[in-house]
């Protein structure tokens, strides 16, 4: 039934109804409104207006703001039925003036532990300088603490000539039968920060080099490049903790990283041989959260490592082969660490190469005819290493192994402004729409 | 969404366990709706009787970030709708809009043809074409009527959702005329232009993106003094500085306006957010340079809280990438991919067809499943359910068995055809003895990359009796 009321009233009835639209409104002159309530109804669904009721939520809104309501709270915004045009509310004369703030991250208690490698002189190794990572107490690049170290990039040298996806090998044909050659040519116009030599003709089924002869290709790296390096075997899991001990005792004083310990191998022989020779592990876990902890715990408890000798690899699979997995269970590592858990809270290393992997970085065209034409390979390639490298360092991805020059070069680009040691580069962009031409 | 546990959600359902959701029980209703699986208004009894706890349950469950709708028809696209600030926690929805950029200086059949190379682009991924959204038109000439030319042009070639871009409100008001009925985006007001822009979209209650470039006090202001009026279909760009300092700044302030959406509850900031990554092309001249920059923008923006971008560079390989780290992002971690078991027939295979086996992970599955079709390879493909894992990691995980392969095949009757062999996966090798002698069948080991069966075929087939 409808009833008259006043506006006193009316500020009662929306404290009690807590408005949010109001159906069935009539106004009467500047204050005096009439509602009609069907049975039981606070408020409304929907609500479906029409160009009257627009009218009368106008006024309302206006005598609500005056009476210090929340205006929006009666003006819930509701599908317009076709043709229907509201009339225009009041437009403020001004800003609504507020300043915006937000809080930071209480829960990041915990510091990811710091890990140097190479060895300089002083500390009885031969490198020319040392990279230290990890160390963050926040997901990276976040405002809510700096990152104390930037991400850095190993690049990938082979004992022996191999197959590589036609946009890499290009760059590496002169040197690839020269890894010392190969690993200079990484430093001094890839801008690698650290050389992987990746001992694959150890593997029986490739040349079974014998753990001695293949240290020496270690030796000779060292000798070729002055920045750390990494370790690795060829992947076979009975012969790799017997390449890398040796490797590892050739090397030693230069904390190498070995490449890799899992559970796949004798990772406690891995371990202890780290421990011996003080060099760093890389634990090789593939997607499982869980694993990854127990790997770590292992190496601590079984093989003794100090918690600044693991570098963990979570398993980097390709953009569009597995990259969702990959980057969530990063993600949640670092998250964990940054939290408080000490088995995961290590940097986290990344076999970016993975990318090369994808179709879409290697294949010619696309094998489908429905596909619209992909370009050509040699823009695709680097731009799978950089997006698949870009989406890990978001997760909290420190160190990258990669291929290929120009995939280096523009990770670099956007870690290190997302690090914050690339200065300046004011672009004005208040003008984009007008400014970007062709 | 405000609530946690699905209990909470319960307590406010009839709790009679009708059934009319299609749920058995209203706790499992329940369920659905934390993980945005059902929609309220499927609890009929609710609807109808309970208008209060209707609008309680509403309110609880209604997203942190607003949904906002784009476009009209079966193109349009929603935005925003997020509920966490990391895929794991749940998933986000609505996957990032992608737009691409024509403007008003073009000729006429530049612009037909790069509407209809934005339209038609796809990229087959898992069973379903990758696609990207939008158009997004831009004012450079400033001449309302040019602009006004352009966008009623582009209306009568697509259907596809527009943004139509300019800071000047009669150029804004021009367009709108000839595309008030395809509900676009209006991009934008800022500063100086905001009140007109205001006008505009209230006159036709269409979503409309606010601007403030680096300023995050007048951006929430803005957000403000539009909802005061009325106007809640907003976006927010912070601007998108393309490089150095600012593009870390940039990057801070997509953070800080979604954690102040999602952790803090800032209503009057939780909006889609919006980047342009086609800034990208102010720094670098060169084609590869830019298209390069403005991808990696764009993933940048895909990975954390980018609701809608504007892009500028069609070339393939930045299209790619850019559809691909959205599919990345937007897939949902809770199921796991995967397509029905059972054997299916590719092409028109007869009696002296090889059987292939494979396994039920999609993106395996579509995988080998195009390779065959798109090479004319006409088989048969024995799918075996190994729960939506791949070949490799099934194998390695136990769901890729002798045994399993087996239960598949029982279903296919040999009998039809001229040879009793099958071919496994290359990655499979190590099931051939024992399939053997499970099935009695010649087993062959085929390639590891399901792209290589053609070439494998040649040496191969038909098998040597
Ligand atoms: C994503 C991934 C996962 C995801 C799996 C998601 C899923 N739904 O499958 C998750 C995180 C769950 C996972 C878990 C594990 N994984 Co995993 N995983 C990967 C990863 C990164 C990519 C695999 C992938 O998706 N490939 C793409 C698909 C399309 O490939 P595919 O199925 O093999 O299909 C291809 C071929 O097989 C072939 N093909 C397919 N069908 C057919 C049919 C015929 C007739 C022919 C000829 C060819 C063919 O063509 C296809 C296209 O190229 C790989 C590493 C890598 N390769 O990069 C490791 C990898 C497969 N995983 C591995 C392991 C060990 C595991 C775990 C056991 C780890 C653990 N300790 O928990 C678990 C097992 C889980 C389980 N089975 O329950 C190992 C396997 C090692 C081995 N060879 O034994 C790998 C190789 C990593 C490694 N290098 O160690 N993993
Ligand atoms: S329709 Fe509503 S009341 Fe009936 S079972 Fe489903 S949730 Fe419960």
């Amino acid at each position: 039934m409808p009833q008259e009321i006043d506006i006193n009233e009316l500020r009662e009835l929306l404290k009690k109804l807590k408005v949010e639209a109001l159906e069935n409104v009539e106004i009467e002159g500047d204050v005096e409104v009439e509602l009609e309530f069907p049975a039981g109804v606070s408020n409304s669904f929907s609500y479906a207006i029409g160009q009257e009721l627009a009218q009368i939520a106008a006024h309302l809104l206006n005598i609500s703001q005056f009476l210090g309501y929340p205006a929006w709270s009666l003006a819930e915004r509701k599908e317009l039925e076709e043709g229907q045009i509201p009339v225009a509310q009041q437009i403020p004369a001004t800003l609504v003036e507020e300043e915006f703030s937000v809080g930071h991250i209480t829960e990041w208690k915990n510091k990811i532990v710091e890990v140097t490698l190479g060895a300089t002189s002083s500390d009885g190794g031969t490198r020319k300088h040392t990279i230290t990572i990890g160390g963050e107490t926040a997901l990276p690049y976040y405002f809510d603490a700096p990152m104390p170290n930037p991400n850095r990039v190993t690049l990938d040298v082979f004992d022996m000539p191999i197959q590589l996806a036609k946009t890499v090998r290009v760059n590496y044909e002169d040197v690839m039968h020269d890894p010392g050659e190969w690993a200079k040519k990484a430093v001094k116009e890839f801008g690698a920060d650290m050389i992987t030599i990746h001992l694959i003709s150890t593997d029986p089924s490739i040349k079974d080099t014998s753990p001695a002869e293949a240290s020496k290709t270690v030796e000779e790296v060292l000798q070729a490049v002055d920045v750390p390096i990494v370790i690795g075997g060829s992947g076979n899991p009975q012969k790799d903790p017997d390449v890398l001990e040796k490797a590892a005792e050739v090397a030693e004083g230069e904390r190498c990283l070995l490449a890799s310990a899992s559970f796949n191998l004798d990772y406690v022989k891995i371990g202890e041989v780290a421990k011996k020779y003080n060099h760093v592990v890389l634990a090789w876990t593939q997607i499982d959260l869980n694993s990854q902890k127990e790997l770590n715990r292992k190496l601590m408890k079984q093989c003794g490592l100090e918690r600044d000798q693991i570098i963990i690899d979570p398993t980097t699979a390709a953009l569009g082969y597995g990259l969702d997995y990959a980057y969530t269970n990063m993600e949640r590592i670092r998250i964990a660490g940054l939290m408080g858990d000490d088995e995961l809270s290590f940097p986290i290393s990344s076999g970016t190469t993975n990318a090369w992997g994808a179709r879409e970085a290697w294949m010619v065209s696309s094998p489908l005819e429905d596909d619209s034409d992909w370009g050509p390979r040699e823009f695709r390639g680097p731009l799978w290493e950089i997006i698949t490298g870009l989406t890990l360092a978001l997760a909290g991805c420190d160190l990258f192994m990669m291929m290929h020059p120009t995939s280096v070069q523009v990770l670099k680009e956007l870690t290190n402004t997302l690090f914050g040691s690339v200065k300046g580069n004011d672009t004005e962009i208040s003008d984009w729409i007008t400014r970007l031409v062709s | 969404m405000k609530v946690k546990s699905p209990l909470e959600v319960y307590q406010l359902l009839p709790k009679t366990n009708c059934g009319e959701c299609g749920e058995p029980t209203c706790m499992a209703f329940a369920s659905k709706l934390i993980n945005r699986d059902a929609k309220l208004e499927d609890c009929i009894p609710l609807v109808k009787e309970d208008e209060e706890g209707y609008n309680k349950l509403a309110e609880l469950l209604a997203p942190e970030v607003k949904e906002i709708t784009i476009g009209v028809g079966e193109r349009a696209v929603k935005i925003g709708g997020d509920d966490v600030l990391y895929r794991h926690q749940l998933t986000f929805f609505n996957p990032t809009a992608l737009f691409y950029d024509v403007w008003d200086t073009m000729d006429m059949d530049e612009l037909k043809e790069r509407v209809s190379e934005i339209e038609n682009f796809r990229k087959f991924y898992v069973g379903e074409f990758l696609t990207l959204d939008g158009i997004a038109i831009r004012s450079v000439s400033g001449d309302p009527e040019k602009f006004k030319e352009t966008v009623k042009e582009v209306v009568e070639i697509t259907d596809l959702p527009l943004v139509l871009c300019s800071f000047d409100p009669s150029v804004l008001k021009a367009g709108m005329e000839v595309a008030s009925d395809r509900n676009p985006l209006i991009y934008g007001a800022n500063k100086e232009n905001w009140k007109e822009v205001l006008e505009l979209v209230m006159k036709y209650d269409v979503p409309v993106t606010l601007c403030s470039f680096g300023d995050l006090n007048l951006l929430k202001s803005m957000a403000i003094t539009f909802r005061g009026a009325g106007v809640e279909k907003l976006v927010l760009d912070p601007g998108t500085f393309p490089s150095g300092e600012k593009l870390r700044e940039t990057f801070h302030n997509f953070l800080k306006l979604r954690r102040g959406a999602i952790l803090e509850g800032q209503k009057e900031i939780a909006y889609p957010l919006m980047g342009v990554p086609a800034t990208a092309w102010l720094v670098y001249e060169d084609e590869l340079s830019a298209s390069y920059w403005e991808a990696v923008l764009a993933s940048l923006m895909i990975v954390k809280y980018g609701d809608i971008l504007i892009l500028h560079g069609t070339q393939p390989h930045s299209l790619l990438a850019e559809v691909h780290i959205r599919e990345t992002i937007y897939t949902d971690p809770r199921t796991p991919v995967q397509v029905e078991a059972g054997i299916r027939e590719i092409g028109e295979p007869d009696e002296n067809s090889p059987v292939f086996v494979t396994t039920n992970f999609a993106l395996t599955y579509y995988t080998v499943e195009s390779d065959l079709s798109s090479n004319g390879i006409d088989c048969y493909l024995a799918v075996v359910n190994t729960d939506g894992i791949g070949v490799e990691a099934a194998v390695a995980g136990g769901q890729l068995t002798a045994q399993k392969i087996k239960e598949t095949l029982d279903e296919f009757d040999f009998s039809k055809l001229s040879h009793r062999t099958v071919v496994i996966p290359g990655l499979a090798a190590r099931v051939q003895g024992e399939l053997e002698d499970l099935t009695g069948l010649k087993v062959f080991v085929g390639p590891q990359d399901s792209g290589r069966i053609p070439g494998w075929m040649e040496k191969n087939w038909p098998p040597e009796k």
